[in-house]
């Protein structure tokens, strides 16, 4: 498969989820464990354009696959708006589940149109943060699809 | 001194707040933000080993046979242990503390030996090579049990026909009662009394990464290293120490980013020690992740109450007396080192705190069941007492047929009481009540919110306001743990660095959580020394760096910790303008420092950069005076000790709208305003009352550990235990009232736990203001739409 634009080939056991294989085969430490049952979305990873909850996909699924994590998108700059309004806005604070809540909010990023916050706050619906209360977060995305400070 | 007196800058210089006051972004939070964070599970170690915990699928057995013989034959497994293996190099503990008068717990082991108390209790370790080889070994155990009987009401432990410890005699882990005196003559003479039991459903963090531990020990130094998601390293240093036989300076505790906390993380857990005495006994470092399905097993819950509570008041409506009768679970143990009985305890300190009545009676019992182990979460006590004080007041205005508003005040204490002593024998420096509730009144626009209200329900529509004011412990002086001979330290200390090429170095002993601690003092310390914000660089979490402190509980960081810096920051200053004036060869008096230079004081003209100075001082010393030594490195400590707790108060508003066909609530908005004293930075404090609140809301309207007759959790998974997420929740409007505590000269108090506090009581009175002219009401969190649906007599 294709991680972060960087082709990597590994034998791996049948039952090991995606994002164990980024964590622990590759050590992207950035995607993050929280509930390994699907509901919290801190392991959601983006597989062939599509974000998918790295816990709920088996890392043999993504074989041939085109995988992009937090760090790869960080480094490519495709975060870099959202990264600066969670920043100012303090859409975060633990931090652990900003990997996912940004994987999560750029898939709306790049849908391209201007929503309200009840649609950012349905589309983050399916990642848990026990920190923020979430209008911080729902602030930072506004500002980034709508262009409001 | 009040933060507006703060001298950082010569007078004239129009910056004499410095960074105090401004909401910047926190420099931390960028490697969060691209996944480079440090959680404990990021770390990698060369002979790593995982730990996995056989946990008892009985609520109460004892072992008759453990055989470990298939699991060790799994592939990967390095040794599997039960407790007494772990026993010999781990000793038990038993939380209690002497100020505390008559609690009592049984000792707790790392590993439970022969006896499990609740489902879930850790009853053997298996170390693999992998925690996935772990887990598989752990299913190959095989043990014969045989069941004992099973506690699990709170009503059948009081009454202790069952008694899970034989050797303590009774359920009861301890009891408290108070009495002002002429409460029954209170009563006797009130024209109105108002009685109801409220229910409180134990609840847990849900902290979105599980409890982490990597524990490294070198046998060859007989030292230990622990990589901990911790909210007090040195606590757990002293605890390491003690319960390992380790010299406390060979145990050093690092605590990396921390996934969440919120009182979860701050408390000793028998697994956790179990891992550490593992990385003794294999010479190797070992570590456990709590995963999911284990954390709502053994993360410690919370805030399991019945409570009757009963007010006098006169036909003017003023409040005459509290009663309050208080019965809460905590599970077969006390938690150690700061007991289970703090809770039950705060609620009878703080429960009609807010208000000047002067007669108070109260009774409380903490007891023991067969559930997971129960002790002090974000706001300890507060919601309890916050809901029982609130609730029973609007049911007093409701019954006098007053505004909800108009009652509170009426029987708020004065703005210009203080300092003054609550009945309950809690002192208040100095609160704000009238001035919150005139600006909540304000900002939410209550008096058209109330029309609209009214006219809504012509139509049908059942919307309802709730007011909930709090009174909240913070930066707690040694007076809650220290005195009852827990080793929790209530001074925390600030060592500030000027490096030599200017920079500044902070490094402190309260931890980040998230909350922005580090920014905080990085604001703090510029604005003390003079340096620009990017100069500084803030060091946390790791005992064997920071100087000896309590760590981050208690709303207590920014107030303790943040004191701390301050004085150290004011001492450097004066520390670098003694150079100055060496190097200078002037007076100090005609200098100052402010953006990174060495300034005259009247003209503001520069004389230097602290570069230039930094390099002369540790480069070039031979230049300076024979007598003359730099000292650039500044250690400060701080304990609040004037009164035993600095309070703070606020006041929240939630209005929401009740669906009389499907029992569901839909959150409109929620108003809090808050005295948090100085604000050092705003966006902070705000963001720390928003994510409370929405804590809040979920013990109000989601959140319940649900246990069957026989204590099995029913729903200790995320799909089945509900949690706040962003579709539901509303906006959160914040605002303040600032009165500085005078005991600091940075004059912060604590905010870390207001939403939290006065959240749930708001949500409840909201409900049932919207239920009133259906004539319902409900009192046993949570609310969900079953129990307001048969509270409308629907189902």
């Amino acid at each position: 498969m294709t991680v972060n634009g960087t082709q990597v080939t590994r034998r791996v056991q049948a039952r090991q989820h995606l994002v164990d294989f980024l964590r622990e085969e590759l050590g992207l430490t950035g995607s993050h464990i929280g509930c390994e049952h699907g509901v919290c979305g801190a392991c959601t990873v983006r597989v062939n354009g599509e974000i998918v909850r790295g816990c709920l996909m088996l890392a043999v699924q993504a074989n041939g696959c085109k995988v992009e994590t937090v760090e790869g998108l960080s480094d490519s700059g495709e975060l870099k708006d959202l990264q600066k309004a969670f920043h100012e806005k303090n859409a975060l604070q633990c931090g652990f589940c900003t990997p996912g809540m940004l994987m999560a909010a750029q898939d709306l990023v790049l849908q391209k149109k201007k929503c309200s916050r009840e649609e950012i706050r349905n589309h983050i619906s399916g990642n848990y943060c026990r920190c923020t209360g979430y209008q911080a977060i729902v602030d930072a995305i506004e500002q980034v699809l709508n262009g409001k400070g | 001194m009040a933060k507006a007196e703060l001298p950082l800058h010569a007078p004239g210089t129009q910056l004499d707040k410095g960074y105090i006051g401004q909401s910047v972004p926190r420099p931390n939070a960028q490697r969060l933000l691209q996944g480079r964070g440090a959680f404990i599970d990021d770390l990698r170690f060369p002979r790593l080993a995982h730990v996995a915990f056989f946990r008892s699928p009985y609520a109460h057995a004892r072992i008759k046979k453990l055989d470990f013989s298939k699991a060790l034959k799994s592939e990967g497994v390095i040794g599997i242990f039960d407790g007494r293996a772990v026993a010999e190099y781990c000793t038990p503990w038993i939380a209690v503390l002497a100020h505390l008068k008559g609690i009592k717990s049984p000792p707790q082991h790392a590993i439970a030996i022969e006896r499990a108390c609740w489902q879930g209790e850790a009853m053997a370790a298996v170390v693999a090579e992998s925690r996935s080889q772990a887990e598989d070994a752990v299913q190959l155990i095989e043990a014969q049990w045989e069941e004992l009987p099973v506690v699990v009401d709170m009503d059948d432990a009081l009454e202790g026909k069952k008694i899970i410890h034989a050797e303590l005699g009774d359920n009861i882990c301890f009891k408290r009662e108070l009495d002002t005196g002429e409460v029954d003559a209170a009563f006797a003479k009130a024209d109105v009394v108002v009685e109801d039991t409220f229910h409180f459903g134990r609840h847990t963090g849900v902290c979105l990464e599980g409890r982490a531990i990597l524990a490294d020990y070198n046998a060859a130094e007989h030292s230990l290293t622990v990589y901990h998601a911790t909210q007090a390293p040195h606590m757990m240093q002293d605890i390491f120490s003690r319960h390992l036989n380790i010299p406390e300076a060979n145990v050093r505790v690092i605590t990396k980013d921390v996934g969440g906390s919120f009182g979860i993380k701050v408390h000793v857990y028998a697994d956790e020690m179990a891992t550490a005495a593992l990385s003794v006994m294999l010479r190797r470092p070992v570590k456990f992740v709590a995963d999911r399905l284990e954390s709502f097993l053994s993360d410690i819950h919370a805030r399991e109450h019945k409570a009757r509570v009963r007010l006098a008041c006169t036909k003017s409506g003023e409040i005459l007396a509290f009663e309050l009768d208080d019965l809460t679970a905590i599970g077969p143990y006390s938690v150690y080192p700061r007991t289970s009985g703090i809770e039950g305890n705060q609620v009878v300190n703080l429960t009609g705190g807010p208000y000047k009545h002067r007669k108070y009676r109260a009774k409380m019992h903490v007891v023991f069941t067969n559930k997971n182990v129960c002790c002090q979460y974000r706001a300890v006590g507060h919601p309890i007492a916050v809901a029982l004080t609130e609730g029973i007041v609007d049911l007093a205005a409701q019954k006098l047929g007053m505004d909800a508003a108009d009652f509170r005040r009426k029987n708020l204490i004065p703005d210009d009481a203080y300092p003054y002593t609550f009945p309950s024998g809690i002192k208040f420096e100095k609160l704000s009540h009238h001035k919150c509730l005139d600006k909540l009144l304000n900002l939410m626009h209550y008096d058209s919110l109330r029309r609209e209200q009214n006219e809504l329900r012509e139509k049908g529509v059942y919307r309802g306001i709730g007011l909930a004011a709090m009174i909240e412990v913070t930066n707690p002086s040694p007076a809650f743990y220290g005195v009852g001979g827990a080793r929790i330290s209530a001074q925390d200390g600030a060592t500030l660095r000027l490096e030599p090429t200017g920079m500044l170095t902070v490094m402190c002993s309260v931890t980040e959580q998230g909350q922005g601690t580090e920014a905080v003092f990085a604001q703090i310390a510029a604005s003390a020394v003079g340096v620009t914000l990017d100069k500084v660089r803030v060091i946390t979490g790791d005992t064997a760096v920071t100087p000896y402190g309590g760590g981050t509980w208690a709303s207590r960081g920014a107030g303790i910790g943040g004191e701390a810096v301050l004085l150290a920051g004011r001492a450097l200053r004066s520390n670098v303008l003694d150079i100055a004036a060496a190097i200078l060869k002037t007076e100090k008096p005609k200098l100052d420092l402010l953006n990174n230079e060495v300034i005259d004081r009247l003209t503001l003209e520069s004389k230097m950069p602290l570069s230039e100075l930094g390099r002369v001082a540790y480069f070039r010393p031979d230049t300076l005076p024979l007598d003359f030594q730099s000292e650039l490195t500044v250690t400060r400590h701080y304990t609040p000790r004037q009164y035993g707790f600095t309070f703070t108060n606020g006041i929240q508003a939630s209005w929401l709208e009740v669906d009389p066909d499907t029992g569901f609530v839909r959150l409109l908005k929620h108003w809090c305003v808050e005295d948090a004293g100085t604000l050092i930075n705003p966006m902070l404090v705000d963001e720390q009352i928003r994510g409370g609140v929405v804590q809040g809301i979920g013990a109000a309207l989601y959140e319940e550990c649900l246990y069957s007759p026989d204590g099995q959790l029913l729903n200790g998974n995320m799909a089945d235990y509900l949690v706040p997420m962003s579709g539901e929740m509303c906006d959160i409007v914040c605002a303040h009232v600032e009165t500085p505590t005078q005991q600091s000269q940075l004059g912060a108090k604590g905010v870390g736990e207001a939403g939290t506090a006065g959240a749930p009581a708001a949500v409840m009175n909201a409900i049932n203001d919207a239920l009133a002219p259906l004539n319902a009401r409900v009192t046993a969190m949570p609310f969900t739409p079953e129990r307001i649906l048969k509270a409308l007599r629907k189902v």
